[in-house]
């Protein structure tokens, strides 16, 4: 088994995770600068996969099933948005070129995103995976996610013998997750598109780790592990509900306001505030998980919510802790309902 | 004002309508419909002189109204508390609500329809319009289902979509079920800042065959005006004249999930702004389907933005059962030709028999 992108978090996780399954021999781990955490027991190769050297990889290790990770949104260490767009479809071009020349590849698991819908008004309000998107997303990682798909799809009808997954998941959030929605969240202040109250999906890494092990292996009796995916937790959390429930003050702007804001933060390096994320904090998103849970067969551990809640206890209050507010609320009641109310006063404040 | 629709229906009643409803008031309203001309232009010049003044008595209704969206729910929970004043307990709920409400911990389904906010703010905010100032009266409510999906197909006029609103309190407020009306909306509605917001927690969706299937294969009541932007924004002339149903697809849609077509005939919000003219640069330039001149909008500014308090009757119809037909017959175009004139000939029957029965446009 030949994984890329195994510098990042989520590569590591699943590396050391998919080793301790019986039914795999090794686990060849690429990437093109080598990880800082541990890989177990995997060979780790240094190889970028936008060059051509990563076919010789795949045959020197007799790789049969290629889990193809690098597919990300956000920069690792230094590198602008071109390099990381480059990694994103020239590596996917250049990998899927490997895998066609390879007879010994069987199964072909690809990490892609909801993004791929894009998001606008006009849309359904639930995604399911055969609706095209109404307006294809402009650019940024929604529009390299699109890319690779298509080249995907055409690599599944040239190669129909191999087991293509492509697995569409939701803004993936964790204590440890590095993507963009998570950067955005720990801003202290979360500027807010004025007017607008998007809903939106997560997905817990454990869920991820899962549902890649699960599109990696064999499927298990009546399910089906190669098509095209959306992955994400029950549930819808509107973005005023992630706020509040993190502790974080939002401050609703004007639409240039926050174009503004967005490329200021971006030029600061802060965090990726680009286009797309900007039209998902406009006009959320929410995917139809029916498919991963009748075909696939897993059913997410996480909801939404608990992911959310996971991943706001990994970060620490924020300047409202709900805590707090909800302290200076039972105060109000015990201010407000004064005597006769007596009996109910302390039971509120107990809450 | 329904004067010049009333006499040609006359025959209509005729044919036997009378027979199914033989109603104290439609004899008046026919009564009415023969006496002379003078009489009721001088009623109605009365009525249109009283008008400033009722205006400026109700005005609060629609000030109250707007003033919660720009801000948060957290005002109107605070207002519902100083207004229970001594009810020490609704203080309690209404700061229990609030407690709730700031530390984020209430739900909203796939569609972002949250059905606590719903309830005890913004259908409370909508109540006092439908009760006090279209004082609303609904017939026939016992014609929707207590469970299950089914597809409520009304007519749209009014120039803003107050009816769809209407429609949606007066489901909830008078089913035995408490059953709550999903709407299905104009993509207008999903690119308005704030409207988009309160559309979403009000639980209304957009107005497309994914969605609407969605809705009514998880058995909820979807409502839906087929008329669209052609009925809302038709001329004053054209009052209770149904405009053309769309391709019918909300009848494919309902086919396919297998639901009844409920029909439901609103009168009294085509006359609550009376469109007169239709600005077509400005409404361009602002990129809405027309723009509407009423007697008093522009002219007034935010005044005559004001709706006028005209007396509402919402009828739901007859099932129409969609459970019969074969799995293919969704696609066939005769068929879906022939149910969505059925539904629109039900409608529009309704609309005319209920006029008949109105004894005026504000009361």
């Amino acid at each position: 088994m030949l994984v890329t992108g195994v510098a990042r978090q989520l590569g590591g996780r699943f590396v050391r995770r998919i080793q301790r399954d019986p039914d795999v021999d090794r686990v060849i781990a690429v990437d093109a600068v080598p990880p800082e955490h541990h890989l177990g027991g995997a060979d780790f190769v240094q190889a970028d996969i936008r060059h051509p050297a990563i076919a010789r990889v795949l045959a020197e290790h007799n790789v049969d099933t290629v889990v193809h990770l690098d597919v990300t949104g956000t920069p690792l260490g230094s590198g602008g948005r071109t390099t990381l767009k480059e990694t994103n479809v020239i590596g996917t071009m250049q990998l899927l070129g490997a895998c066609q020349k390879s007879p010994l590849i069987k199964r072909l698991v690809v990490k892609s995103s909801t993004n791929v819908y894009g998001s606008a008004p006009r849309d359904p309000a639930v995604f399911t995976e055969t609706m095209p998107p109404k307006s294809l997303p402009s650019g940024g990682f929604a529009k390299d996610t699109v890319e690779v798909e298509g080249y995907v799809r055409g690599f599944a009808r040239r190669r129909p013998d191999v087991a293509v997954c492509v697995l569409r998941f939701a803004n993936i959030l964790g204590p440890s997750a590095d993507s963009p929605l998570a950067s955005y969240f720990s801003l202290p202040v979360l500027p807010t598109v004025l007017g607008y109250d998007p809903r939106l999906q997560f997905v817990h890494e454990d869920d991820v780790i899962e549902v890649l092990r699960i599109a990696s292996h064999e499927p298990a009796r009546g399910t089906l592990n190669s098509g095209t995916f959306n992955i994400a937790g029950d549930g819808v959390l509107l973005l005023s509900q992630c706020a509040r429930r993190l502790g974080r003050p939002t401050v609703p702007l004007l639409m240039p306001a926050v174009a503004w804001v967005g490329s200021m933060v971006r030029t600061l390096g802060v965090t990726d505030f680009s286009p797309e994320q900007l039209r998902l904090l406009t006009h959320g998103r929410v995917v139809s998980t029916n498919q991963m849970r009748e075909t696939l067969g897993y059913r997410a551990r996480c909801t939404t919510a608990e992911t959310f809640a996971d991943f706001a206890r990994g970060r620490g209050p924020g300047l409202l802790p709900p805590e707090a507010v909800a302290g200076a609320v039972d105060r109000l009641a015990a201010l407000a309902v004064p005597a006769p109310g007596g009996g109910r006063t302390p039971t509120q404040s107990a809450n | 004002m329904a004067d010049a629709k009333v006499i040609p229906f006359d025959d209509d009643r005729t044919r036997g309508g009378a027979a199914q409803r033989p109603s104290r008031r439609r004899n008046a309203g026919s009564r009415r419909t023969g006496e002379n001309a003078v009489v009721r232009d001088a009623r109605e010049s009365g009525e249109v002189q009283a008008l400033p003044g009722l205006a400026g008595s109700t005005e609060d209704v629609p000030v109250t109204r707007e003033k919660p969206e720009p801000s948060q729910e957290a005002a109107g929970a605070l207002d519902g508390a100083v207004d229970g004043g001594a009810l020490e307990r609704r203080i309690a709920s209404g700061l229990a609500f609030l407690r709730k409400r700031l530390t984020g911990d209430y739900e909203v389904d796939d569609f972002g329809y949250d059905a606590e906010l719903t309830d005890q703010v913004l259908m409370s905010l909508l109540r006092p319009l439908y009760e006090k100032y279209f004082r609303v009266e609904v017939k026939g409510i016992g014609n929707i289902p207590a469970e299950g999906g089914a597809l409520i197909v009304a007519n749209h006029s009014g120039t803003l979509p107050m009816d769809g609103l209407m429609m949606q309190v007066a489901v909830h407020d008078n089913h035995p079920a408490g059953r709550h009306l999903r709407l299905l909306a104009a993509d207008l509605v999903f690119m308005l800042p704030v409207v988009n917001e309160l559309a979403r927690k009000l639980g209304h969706t957009l107005a497309c065959a994914e969605d609407a299937s969605r809705l009514l294969q998880q058995g909820e009541l979807v409502g839906v005006m087929p008329e669209g932007f052609k009925g809302l924004g038709k001329p004053f002339g054209e009052r209770y004249k149904l405009q053309r149903f769309g391709r019918g697809g909300f009848v494919s849609t309902a086919l396919r999930a297998g639901t009844p077509i409920i029909p439901c005939s609103i009168v009294g919000a085509e006359e609550i702004y009376p469109m007169i003219g239709n600005s077509r640069t400005i409404a361009r330039l602002l990129g809405f389907p027309y723009f509407p001149i009423t007697p008093t909008f522009p002219w007034l500014g935010p005044l005559g933005a004001i709706p006028l308090p005209t007396k509402w009757t919402i009828q739901f119809g007859e099932p129409i059962p969609t459970d019969g037909y074969p799995p293919e017959a969704a696609e066939d175009p005769m068929l879906m030709f022939n149910l969505t004139d059925q539904v629109r000939e039900q409608i529009q029957h309704t609309l005319y028999k209920l006029l008949v029965q109105r004894r005026s446009v504000f009361f």
